[in-house]
């Protein structure tokens, strides 16, 4: 997974002195008897570029559209720059949206589209255009301006849709998939753009998006989503290296998860009894745990070191047949079958399986790995 | 080479269907009325002479007569009588429109289960004969009709209201029978249009009544100028309306036809006013598809 984002020494989520800029108190939608968005609290700090993340139906664009006004909550209150927003409507919040499908004014051309906000703010005309000239040498489209929305590429209407989003120097700008139109290569390129733009406007961004991966790149934060409820909010890194839930983790990457129970803490070590791993797994983990409290151990792919006998002295090591490989050019994805039928998961650079002996099918090899390189799910 | 769907000679059969059609059907029938427009009226079966004209020992003449022309345009009857259309035909659009657009905005926005019933009602008064529903209306607007006898009976009016063989009448009848056809096309514009848009411009600091005036109503415009065509083009030429509700100063183009038709028997005059009715009615559209064209061509 890679980052766009530099690594930042400011992260505004840990002062708990700093105002947030949007704040959600158990916010709850229901539309009948389903509950899309079910008693959630949040916070999102000014400059954040904020991820909700998760699959389709898991409340992320209901939480969107409640930022934007476009749905009322059904109970739980909803401040912004700490302004009680729940019952304002949309034409009256500090906050803009980019939709999903743009929703560019067909009859409009380009310019008019950009300074429609403009427009209804009551900026004078020259005003009105500066803005919009800056608006669009922002995002690169200064010879579309008097083009109509059905002449453009799909890529030019989402920096056409960027553009207006934008114009009216929102709070907070809420973008409803924003890459979700375009194609892969597009796609990635564009990730690195949107960032870019925030970082130099410096306005708060709220992105609502299922694809992990994009998540991961653009985002300071990410709030995964699941049933209308936060599984986990962290920045990336930490969603993937400490993923609170077994949903969490499952959701972001690849994981091996072994279900088992407590047998022992000693400080931040904690051993894990196993039934399909056939061993006690050692895990570090820092929280206080039970024995006896059934827990599930995560275990990355990429975390596992092959070797080809068992080492005295090391912990988690398990035995194992090679039973299936998906080549992937960079990596590898080897499937490995344990003596109790379950099958773990480990990937490797080609680079490095080439220059040792390759692996192969129903090789027998010995799997381990660190304390460190995997978590103790509880729930 | 370039993929092509169909030959060249298929497609051109294809097309030539339509073509024929409307050659036979409606430019060949616009021939023959614009021949009788060129003659002169006589006393005869059929009332015109034709215009080529055997003379003696096989010499033909070519006769044009140019005077019912003449004639529509020097006599101020049928020039008042075009204007009495124009005045009745827009009127009447303009009304159709004001009332159909709410009705056909509200059948759009109305829940799914709503619009094919709503619908059904908008279209249920064309399963009774357009003429039983003009006496209809005879008996709801006359003297001692319902609509006198219910405003008398509740004390509202002392004598009757004169409804009957006047202009209102005429634009009562003319915008209800014409109604369905402003609801129709618009309600298939509006049902099309995309609400996200509506959003967008709530997002952007529009209010419900700004989103309609620049979201709405311009993306509705197609709908607007198909209702407003349905409604313009039949009323220019309307005669059974005027003819049953109106006035004897309800003077039309289509009762005027009529006229000159059956009663003078003067088929070349009555040719004539046709044509000019129809210049009258293609001239605008010929104008606004030359400047949608060129306003067409003015973007990059």
């Amino acid at each position: 997974m890679s980052t766009a984002r530099q690594f930042k020494p400011e992260e505004p989520w840990q002062a708990p002195e700093g105002e947030p800029i949007v704040r959600l108190e158990n916010v709850t939608k229901r539309f009948g008897a389903f509950y899309a968005v079910d008693d959630i609290s949040l916070n999102i700090h000014a400059g954040e570029f904020f991820s909700l993340l998760g699959p389709s139906g898991c409340g992320k664009t209901t939480l969107l559209r409640m930022l934007a006004g476009f749905e009322t909550p059904t109970s739980g209150r909803l401040l912004i720059d700490g302004q009680d927003v729940t019952d304002i409507p949309p034409y009256e919040r500090p906050v803009n949206m980019m939709f999903q499908s743009y929703a560019l004014f067909p009859h409009m051309n380009v310019a008019d589209n950009i300074a429609f906000g403009l427009k209804q703010e009551g900026m004078p005309k020259s005003e009105r255009q500066d803005r919009v000239a800056e608006l669009m040498s922002l995002v690169q489209i200064e010879p579309l301006a008097k083009r109509k929305p059905h002449q453009l590429s799909g890529g030019q209407r989402q920096r056409v849709a960027l553009a207006r989003s934008l114009a009216k120097h929102p709070k907070i700008l809420l973008l409803d998939e924003p890459l979700g139109a375009l194609d892969k290569k597009l796609r990635e390129q564009t990730q690195f753009e949107l960032v870019n733009i925030q970082e130099r406007l410096g306005i708060t961004f709220v992105v609502v998006t299922h694809d992990q991966e994009e998540a991961m790149t653009m985002s300071s934060r990410i709030a995964l989503m699941h049933e209308g409820r936060i599984e986990q909010v962290d920045p990336p890194r930490r969603l993937y290296e400490f993923p609170s839930t077994r949903y969490a983790a499952s959701f972001i990457g690849s994981v091996n998860l072994f279900d088992g129970y407590v047998t022992e803490q000693n400080d931040d070590q904690v051993r894990v009894q196993c039934d399909d791993a056939g061993i006690q797994l050692e895990v570090r983990h820092s929280q206080p745990l039970v024995p006896g409290m059934a827990v599930t151990v995560a275990l990355r792919p990429e975390k596992v070191r092959v070797i080809h006998q068992l080492e005295a002295d090391t912990p988690n090591q398990l035995r194992g047949v090679i039973k299936e490989i998906a080549y992937l050019g960079d990596v590898s994805i080897y499937h490995v079958e344990l003596a109790s039928g379950k099958r773990v998961q480990f990937t490797q650079s080609n680079v490095q399986a080439l220059a040792e002996q390759p692996l192969t099918w129903d090789e027998e090899v010995v799997l381990s790995w660190s304390a460190n390189s995997c978590g103790v799910l509880t729930e | 080479m370039k993929p092509t769907s169909a030959r060249p000679s298929t497609r051109h059969l294809i097309i030539a269907v339509p073509w024929f059609w409307l050659a036979l059907f409606f430019l060949l029938p616009f021939l023959f009325v614009l021949k009788i427009s060129l003659s002169e009226p006589t006393l005869a079966q059929p009332p015109y002479m034709d215009l080529i004209r055997e003379i003696e020992d096989g010499f033909v003449t070519l006769v044009i007569n140019f005077s019912n022309y003449q004639l529509l345009l020097e006599d101020s009857l049928y020039l008042s009588a075009l204007w009495g259309s124009l005045k009745v035909a827009a009127i009447s659009t303009l009304f159709c429109l004001l009332i159909g657009y709410p009705m056909a905005y509200a059948i759009a926005r109305s829940p799914l289960h709503w619009r094919l019933p709503l619908l059904m009602l908008i279209i249920l008064p064309f399963w009774t004969s357009f003429l039983i529903r003009i006496y209809a209306w005879i008996g709801i607007l006359k003297a001692n009709g319902l609509l006198n006898n219910l405003l008398m009976g509740l004390g509202l009016i002392d004598s009757p209201l004169a409804i009957m063989h006047t202009p209102l009448a005429v634009y009562i009848g003319v915008v209800y029978n014409y109604l369905p056809f402003v609801v129709l096309p618009l309600y298939a514009t509006l049902i099309r249009l995309d609400l996200t848009l509506l959003e967008a411009a709530a997002d952007l600091g529009c209010r419900p009544w700004k989103q309609f005036l620049l979201i709405t109503l311009p993306l509705s415009m197609p709908g607007v100028i198909a209702g407003a065509m349905l409604v313009f083009i039949p009323v220019m030429g309307e005669f059974v309306i005027p003819d049953l509700l109106g006035g004897p100063d309800t003077l039309m183009l289509g009762k005027l036809m009529w006229t000159e038709f059956f009663s003078n028997k003067d088929w070349p005059l009555a040719s004539s006013l046709a044509a000019l009715l129809l210049v009258v009615l293609i001239l605008p559209f010929v104008l606004l598809r030359h400047f949608e064209r060129r306003s067409e061509e003015g973007n990059p």
